[in-house]
């Protein structure tokens, strides 16, 4: 089966190149829609989910699909498939393995760079195609409205006060993005808190809620409902900038009253990619497909309103730029995870 | 009063002809989803949810839901029929439904398990109409203590009280622990027990451990037994329905029993799974009949049936009420809700008044259609049992296969499927019991996650199990449960040293 696919390819490319190279001459845009348009899923294309049913991977992944099928934007399906295991590890590995095969993408958050680095599991981004990012996935410090602090800066002070390890951090996973942000806080300001993994970010928004621990660092989509009802409380959030969102998300403040760290005076900063990737070896106008689906998906008023639900940066980027920036992530979370003692022993 | 008022519109909005079609529909997609191993609740809706994207918020949950409904009543068919639970919270329904219907009882095993099941449902609904935000604050109660405790609490009403000997149990279970460690460690984020091989990573899933050790062990037995299902003489009779409903109340005291264990292991959010073996062992326990478990006593089967029912409906009080999913397939609920735009959580029941009484409408709603689905049909299930085993053998194995394989779409699951049968069958000719093993699978990883999230958070300091009034009292509760077979059993020593003098 693979090898016919493989002896087909070469001439499905020839024919998409050519009229490509014909109207490149031409010098017009139309070109790339044109190369587009040339290749299309000839079978069901499968979604990998490297995460469980109902994280935020999970979610996004399902509406995607939704989307697609809501606005027909694909005439063969998309089917998400959540291969979770070793953190993602079995999903990314299934996709390594599917080299040449265009009817696979994956959906990456940051187990893409941290669990290789932190199991030793053979694989790395480079093993896959990258097509597009989604969405950079922002995090918040929050504490339990009923706790006495108001900014980030308070919060870290009491820390300090109380010793290495009394307070305690809650979140998703071990030796991931919680923990590194966890780790950063604590190198750039001295405290030092005690971390406590969960499986999951909804788990780790409950155990806010119900005291069990002091802070947490959660996306805003897993913890919005708890802030909304007055239960939680958004101290900074982990970015350069403010999120851009205005509209009142309490009675009295929107996502973008949050302030920075920074501004805070807790100079920490990380954001967390959601983006789609191929396996290696894939035709470029497979690539350019979905580059062109995630295009049109990104101007739905559902995508739209997701992204405002969850307070997402929409920074979107393709080709070149996003395989700049991938490989810049990767260093970063190597000097992140070294400099924390999360990489795996050889 | 008001809450009254709420559901009866809530009823308004779920009782439209439309709405009524897509309940019937989820119920029987449900139960085809329940019956197929592997499938399960959780990816049954996962698959089908985009679908429900162009629907309105309110038909779509509905229809959801009554898929959730159908999957859970339909794993009881299979548990009951072929000793393959469908779902965890089956396992315990086949202790004492498969030995019912090898005896020709499966009409009976069945009703009584389909109207347990609605029991359980139905009062768990009534508590969520009343009691929802009240309950809802009870789970935050719930950090990694609480939850080691009430896992706690689960083994140990299970120790002690089956027929093997207790090393025999223990062993078992060992087992078990041991391979719910293979795979990911969440606390240290480290891959353990896979010896370098990577296939091994996402760990021997329950479902797969199942599928080999009940169902393909089970045919190997039977195969060696000389090829026939001991049900085939089974009575196929409209009447059995209503023979077991007379019958029924007689139970009910295991049945509120069983609605009491299930709804406080729904919200809290323990789960089905450990709710369905809590009440069997603890039925076990409390019924004058307790020695007669497991070779076919209709208790046996109401207790895990309705207290798994109970709990499954309650799991969906804590995800409304506050974002958090109280099994697998609310999460995937919850990922609807999110995706038709709207945010569970405390608000919810403010902001979205039609959403979320049409949603606990429907659930009645959704409850009686499935009781009504199923019970219809139980004459038809109870007929698959007069197929021929040389038949009906190879279609198990076949539905098992695939079923292993869609858990993880992995070839390398049927082959571990295989080797759970063959340990199935050595466990069986060796009267090693299986559920401990089970248990102990389903159960481990999560209470070792709980136990050592405790000690950190206690920086190691045992205390932490009983610093506070609930969690000493389930800690306390379980020691008690875990040693009563050592007093009864002094005590009966006692009483036979004591005349000895005199």
């Amino acid at each position: 089966m693979r090898t016919q696919l493989s002896l087909g390819w070469p001439v499905l490319r020839r024919v998409a190149v050519l009229p490509l190279v014909a109207m490149c001459g031409l010098g017009t845009s139309a070109a790339v829609s044109a190369a587009a348009g040339a290749w299309e899923p000839t079978k069901p294309v499968e979604f990998v989910i490297p995460a469980g049913t109902g994280g935020g991977a999970d979610q996004m992944a399902r509406l995607l699909q939704g989307i697609v099928v809501k606005h027909s934007l694909m005439k063969q399906s998309l089917i998400p498939i959540n291969k979770s295991g070793g953190a993602g590890a079995e999903g990314f590995l299934d996709v390594k393995g599917a080299k040449g095969d265009p009817h696979k993408i994956v959906i990456t958050l940051s187990n893409l760079f941290t669990t290789p680095l932190a199991t030793g599991v053979p694989f790395n981004w480079k093993d896959l195609t990258p097509v597009a990012m989604l969405a950079l996935d922002q995090f918040v410090l929050w504490v339990n409205a009923e706790a006495p602090y108001t900014t980030a800066k308070e919060y870290i002070d009491a820390a300090k006060k109380a010793g290495p390890g009394k307070f305690k951090m809650a979140g998703t996973g071990s030796k991931q993005e919680d923990q590194i942000i966890t780790v950063a806080l604590e190198r750039t300001t001295g405290a030092k808190f005690t971390y406590v993994p969960f499986k999951g970010g909804g788990d780790v928004a409950t155990q806010l809620v119900g005291k069990h621990v002091d802070s947490t660092v959660n996306n805003p989509i897993e913890a919005v409902a708890q802030w909304r009802a007055g239960k939680l409380r958004p101290l900074c959030v982990f970015d350069d900038h403010r999120m851009p969102y205005k509209a009142k998300v309490t009675d009295k403040q929107s996502w973008n009253d949050i302030p920075t760290c920074k501004e805070s005076g807790v100079p920490t900063d990380y954001v967390m990619l959601r983006g789609i990737f191929m396996p290696a070896g894939v035709p470029p106008e497979a690539v350019n497909f979905y580059v062109e689906l995630f295009k049109k998906v990104r101007e739905t008023p559902e995508w739209k309103d997701f992204m405002e639900r969850g307070a997402f940066n929409q920074t979107f980027m393709s080709g070149k730029e996003f395989g700049e920036w991938v490989a810049k992530a990767e260093q970063e979370h190597v000097g992140l995870m070294k400099e924390a003692g999360f990489l795996a022993k050889k | 009063m008001e809450d009254i008022g709420a559901l009866f519109h809530g009823f308004s909005v779920a009782l439209t002809p439309f709405n009524l079609l897509l309940m019937f529909i989820g119920v029987s997609l449900g139960v085809i989803i329940g019956v197929l191993p592997g499938l399960g609740g959780a990816n049954g809706i996962a698959i089908l949810l985009p679908l429900t994207f162009s629907m309105p918020p309110t038909s779509a949950i509905i229809m959801l839901s009554c898929i959730y409904w159908g999957a859970l009543f339909g794993g009881a068919i299979t548990s009951i029929l072929f000793n393959i639970p469908g779902e965890p919270w089956s396992v315990a329904t086949t202790f004492d439904g498969y030995p019912m219907a090898q005896q020709g009882h499966a009409g009976e095993a069945l009703t009584a398990a389909f109207t347990s099941s609605f029991v359980g449902a139905f009062v768990a609904v009534v508590m969520i109409t009343f009691l929802a935000p009240l309950v809802a604050r009870f789970a935050l109660q719930f950090g990694p203590p609480e939850f080691f405790a009430v896992y706690f609490l689960t083994f140990c009403s299970f120790i002690g009280m089956g027929k093997e000997p207790p090393f025999k149990i223990m062993a078992a279970m060992m087992l078990g622990f041991a391979l719910a460690a293979v795979g990911i460690d969440t606390v240290t984020g480290q891959l353990r027990l896979i010896f370098g091989w990577h296939e091994l990573m996402r760990g021997f899933d329950f479902l797969i451990a199942v599928i080999g050790l009940f169902g393909i062990g089970e045919i190997l037995l039977s195969m060696e037994e000389g090829l026939s299902f001991q049900g085939r003489s089974a009575r196929i009779d409209p009447k059995i329905v209503i023979q077991t409903w007379k019958k029924l109340p007689r139970y009910w005291a295991t049945m509120v029993r069983s609605c009491l264990i299930g709804c406080w292991m729904g919200i809290t959010p323990g789960g089905a799974t450990p709710a369905s073996f809590m009440s069997y062992g603890v039925a076990k326990r409390v019924s004058r009949d307790g020695n007669k478990f497991g070779t076919g006593v209709i208790e046996g089967v109401i207790a895990p049936e309705t207290a798994a029912h109970a709990a499954g409906t309650s799991a969906l009080l804590p995800m409304l009420s506050l974002g958090i999913p109280g099994s697998p397939t609310a999460a995937v609920l919850l990922g609807g809700l999110l995706i038709w735009g709207l945010q569970p959580g405390p608000l919810l029941f403010v902001e979205q008044k039609d959403f979320v009484w049409g949603l606990i409408a429907s659930m009645y709603l959704g409850n009686i259609a499935g009781l009504i689905i199923v019970i219809t049909c139980v004459p038809l299930f109870a007929a698959i049992l007069r197929v021929p085993f040389s038949i009906i053998a190879p279609v198990i194995v076949v539905i098992c296969a695939i079923g292993a394989y869609t858990v993880h779409n992995a070839m390398l699951d049927i082959w571990f499927m295989m080797l759970f049968g063959v340990l199935g069958y050595v466990f069986k000719k060796l009267s090693y019991p299986l559920a401990p093993l089970v248990l102990a699978l389903v159960l481990g990883d999560r209470a070792e996650d709980s136990f050592r999230q405790s000690m950190l958070i206690a920086q190691g300091d045992v205390r932490i199990f009983f610093s506070n009034f609930l969690v000493g009292g389930i800690m306390s509760l379980a020691l008690v449960l875990l040693l009563w077979p050592l007093f009864s059993r002094l005590r009966a020593s006692l009483r036979r040293t004591a005349p000895a003098p005199t």
